[in-house]
């Protein structure tokens, strides 16, 4: 699994922050649905971000991908501020979302998905070795390559929109609940590829409804609730916590 | 030729001068949402601007003369249909309240199409102006180019990344933003290309059966639109076929001897397709998210 870009270095070093988060405040449909989260990642890291339906957390990650207007706090990455970007130019410097709902263009085949990941960079060579990964990541999508995305089922759809993201060569992966509607089955083979992207080197956000899920492929996760962090830590330490049990956990 | 051959042939000669405008209305559509009711004036504008060409290059060889005539003329509307997205449209994409989102820019539509037929009255005058008759047969003509465009779009579309772009754009904008395509640009080039083939439209148009004047569009440009619907919006293989039938449907209503205008089965077979089929022959059947 290839995941650097083979043009554009990070300036961050091991060990800093990728992607800093201070005090993010965001207005979405009239209700303010982030008030003033702070969250960071290291470069190679993953990290979870949990919670209930509503708590902000698909918020968050669109707001990186600059599709909402922020109303107030910083998204610095990789040195530069986030804030001033277009959706385009958080996509060019490095950062790739999979956005809630896979959102797969239907009518286009999954060649064509795929193709139109590296729109950014529309680097022959890059996409050929890209697009190879991908289809070892997934065979699944490599024996369906001809076929329209519309006619995959929910779980092929999330890896194409999980592999036409990774077409990007992004160094910063933006998951937005992989396993939401799909089979329990193709799930754990969905986040048994996270892993393997991880183990790679790639830096993943991910969020994710199911906690167990989450909380088993992360190093550290952030509790959202009601767009504010309620509780930060490792994930370890975390799918211990008692609060954490009861509210996400079922009580186990 | 007699028979029904004959009306067969000049109907899919008048299709396909249809088809070439309805291809702008469709593509449009796809990206936007919108109904470009400014499309049918940019058609007229063409039709000028290729008479002037012409006029200037009157003592060439007439096929050369018209090649350049449509270069120039497809050069001209793409400008003014790129000028009509950025000042008509653009301002106002992403505005509004929900319920009016999609109103405020047809709206604006219709008022872009009355202020260029205004524009071309004061430029131009209300007089019906003649194009020279330069070919005993335009048909071949029109054949000829039909056919090049359409391979030559369906290429594009199918082949570049503006045209997957463009189709990743009709089908979702916010995940096309997502793989860094530029949106507006991708629009731009959209209006660039429905102009240009409306203005080759419009010349072919001329040089078979007309002249140009500033209300040349309502007729043409309502036929065309109704073949994009027939067709399917939206779609460019949908508004070829919504085009053919159309002129092909008309000739065979002058060929069996009706006497009314030739709008009224037109506009019966378009209500019994859209009955069968609310997204038009080649439409997609998919439910849109508003």
């Amino acid at each position: 699994m290839r995941i650097a870009h083979p043009t554009r270095a990070l300036r961050t070093k091991t060990g800093t922050p990728l992607l800093s988060i201070e005090g993010l405040e965001v207005h979405y449909g009239g209700i303010r649905a982030l008030k003033g989260i702070s969250l960071s990642i290291d470069q190679g890291e993953i990290v979870s971000v949990i919670g209930a339906n509503g708590a902000g957390k698909t918020t968050t990650l669109k707001t990186i991908s600059r599709l909402l207007p922020i109303t107030a706090g910083t998204i610095r990455y990789d040195d530069r501020d986030l804030g001033a970007m277009s959706t385009e130019e958080v996509v060019e410097a490095g950062i790739s979302l999979v956005p809630e709902g896979r959102a797969i263009f239907p009518n286009l085949t999954v060649r064509e998905n795929l193709e139109l990941g590296a729109f950014h960079h529309k680097h022959r060579q890059t996409m050929a070795e890209t697009m190879e990964d991908v289809t070892k990541l997934f065979p699944r999508l490599g024996e369906r390559l001809g076929q329209d995305g519309g006619t995959l089922s929910g779980g092929e759809q999330q890896m194409l929109a999980i592999g036409r993201a990774l077409m990007a060569r992004p160094s910063l992966l933006l998951l937005d609940e992989p396993s939401l509607g799909i089979a329990p089955k193709l799930a754990q083979q969905i986040f048994a590829a996270i892993r393997t992207i991880a183990e790679a080197g790639m830096t993943i956000l991910l969020v994710e409804q199911n906690t167990r899920l989450a909380l088993s492929v992360s190093r550290r996760a952030y509790v959202l609730r009601t767009g504010e962090v309620s509780l930060e830590g490792d994930a370890k330490d975390l799918a211990k916590n008692e609060e954490i049990q009861k509210a996400y956990l079922g009580g186990v | 030729m007699n028979g029904i051959l004959a009306p067969l042939v000049t109907g899919i000669a008048q299709g396909s001068m249809i088809a070439l405008i309805a291809l702008g209305y469709s593509m449009v559509y796809g990206v936007l949402k919108l109904i470009n009711f400014a499309h049918s004036e940019i058609f007229m504008m063409g039709s000028f601007f290729g008479l002037f060409a012409l006029q200037h290059f009157a003592g060439l060889n007439p096929v050369l003369a018209t090649a350049l005539a449509m270069i120039l003329a497809m050069f001209g509307t793409s400008l003014l249909g790129i000028t009509v997205e950025r000042f008509a449209y653009r301002p106002l994409r992403g505005r509004g309240k929900s319920s009016l989102l999609r109103i405020t820019p047809l709206v604006t539509a219709l008022g872009a199409s009355v202020f260029l037929q205004n524009l071309a009255q004061l430029l131009f005058t209300a007089r019906q102006r003649p194009y020279p008759r330069l070919f005993a047969q335009t048909r071949p003509l029109i054949f000829a180019t039909a056919v090049v465009v359409m391979i030559a779009l369906e290429l594009v579309v199918k082949r570049t990344w503006f045209g997957k772009a463009m189709r990743a754009l009709s089908t979702n904008e916010e995940a096309a933003r997502l793989m860094g395509i530029r949106t507006s640009r991708v629009i731009g080039i959209t209006f660039a290309i429905g102009s240009s083939l409306a203005a080759l439209g419009a010349i072919l148009y001329c040089l078979d059966q007309g002249d140009a004047y500033p209300t040349m569009g309502v007729g043409i440009g309502t036929r065309a639109f109704v073949a994009a619907v027939l067709g399917g919006i939206g779609s460019i293989p949908g508004a070829m076929l919504g085009g053919l039938l159309l002129g092909v449907l008309g000739e065979l209503v002058k060929f069996s001897g009706f006497e009314g205008s030739v709008d009224i089965p037109v506009f019966i077979v378009l209500i019994a397709v859209l009955l069968v089929r609310p997204a038009g022959l080649l439409g997609s059947t998919r439910a849109e998210k508003v």
